[in-house]
């Protein structure tokens, strides 16, 4: 523990300072009391979407094309998750089989 | 009027089953967190106290190096908006459904992360009071964490199961409901431009940035097609 108690500490709550900013601003900004800007309601509606493509691409942005495995183990696996949700519909399965296939070509494959 | 107890039965039912892949991830990930953190010298207690105080899963690996170089509680407060300002726009999407949930609301603001975002707004709560649904995926999603954190404090690197690649449940999750999403013809414009942009953010500012190029771009873009996205 490089830091003392009290720093170390001092850091926990700067950190936790700075991410609840981020969490509670846009509840401060727009409070339920005011009518919320018609821009605000139409970013409400689309950021959905648009986030959950941003969170996909950075939770695979790691992987590499020149250097070896090349991404090939997410693409199957990412690939066997659309697959398996395409023909059964049931999150569930698509995530545990995804990652099944996923933990199999990193521990024994690749 | 007080919630009936099959009501609630019902909501955190549906809440355990949609968040089993965030109890995969995040025992994985959290477990890894409170190692890593053991190795720099900071017992179960602290680990434990980070998660549940500042609950923050990425930005926390980022804070373990600044818990091993000199003391700067201002740079470790910048950092932390800049890596967590995805927040942002998570509150924004929960503006309207999280609008009447009194009590409630303050924790489940302080517990709004990726995967609490996402199954709110890409899940259809079950037939109960959707307020129940919600509050039982943050609050379970909090546990997660905070528990992954006490059993790598405490086990260290005595596990014996071969972890390696649980965590990618969180990514398939992802992949569930950006799939979810893609079903209904308005969300698909939204979500290409999420995935354009933050393919351009890695591409133009590298891979180590936070987010905020990428946030930028999805700004710029959804304010620019507005008349388009929100006739």
């Amino acid at each position: 523990m490089p830091l003392t108690d009290t720093q170390t500490l001092i850091i926990i709550l700067a950190v936790a300072f700075g991410t609840m900013i981020t969490r509670f601003l846009p509840f401060l900004l727009f409070p339920k009391t005011k009518k919320t800007p018609e821009i605000i309601s139409c970013l409400g509606k689309t950021l959905p979407a648009a986030m959950m493509g941003l969170l996909v691409v950075y939770c695979l942005k790691d992987i590499s094309a020149v250097n070896p495995p090349y991404g090939i183990p997410e693409l199957i696996s990412v690939s066997a998750v659309v697959i398996l949700h395409i023909l059964k519909r049931n999150a569930l399965l698509s995530i545990a089989g995804g990652t099944a296939v996923y933990m199999l070509l990193v521990q024994h494959v690749f | 009027m007080a919630p009936g107890k099959k009501e609630l039965n019902k909501a955190l039912k549906a809440a355990f089953v949609n968040t089993i892949p965030v109890l995969t991830g995040f025992s994985a990930l959290g477990t890894a967190y409170g190692i890593l953190m053991r190795t720099k010298g900071y017992g179960v207690l602290w680990s434990v106290l980070f998660s549940a105080v500042a609950f923050c899963g990425s930005m926390q690996f980022v804070a373990v190096t600044l818990l091993t170089v000199a003391f700067d509680p201002v740079q470790a407060f910048l950092l932390s908006v800049m890596v967590n300002a995805r927040h942002l726009f998570y509150g924004v999407s929960v503006l309207e459904k999280y609008k009447d949930l009194g009590r409630m609301k303050a924790f489940l603001i302080y517990t709004l992360c990726d995967e609490t975002f996402s199954i709110v707004c890409g899940v259809e709560p079950p037939d109960c009071n959707p307020e129940y649904f919600y509050f039982f995926v943050s609050a379970l999603n909090y546990l997660y964490w905070v528990a992954g954190t006490f059993l790598g404090g405490m086990l260290g690197g005595l596990i014996a199961f071969n972890t390696e690649g649980l965590d990618f449940a969180l990514t398939a999750l992802f992949v569930v409901l950006l799939l979810e999403q893609l079903k209904s013809q308005e969300n698909r414009l939204p979500a290409l431009i999420g995935i354009a942009s933050a393919a351009a953010g890695i591409l133009l500012f590298g891979r180590n940035n936070p987010v905020i190029p990428a946030m930028v771009i999805i700004l710029a873009v959804l304010i620019g097609g507005k008349k388009k996205l929100c006739p």
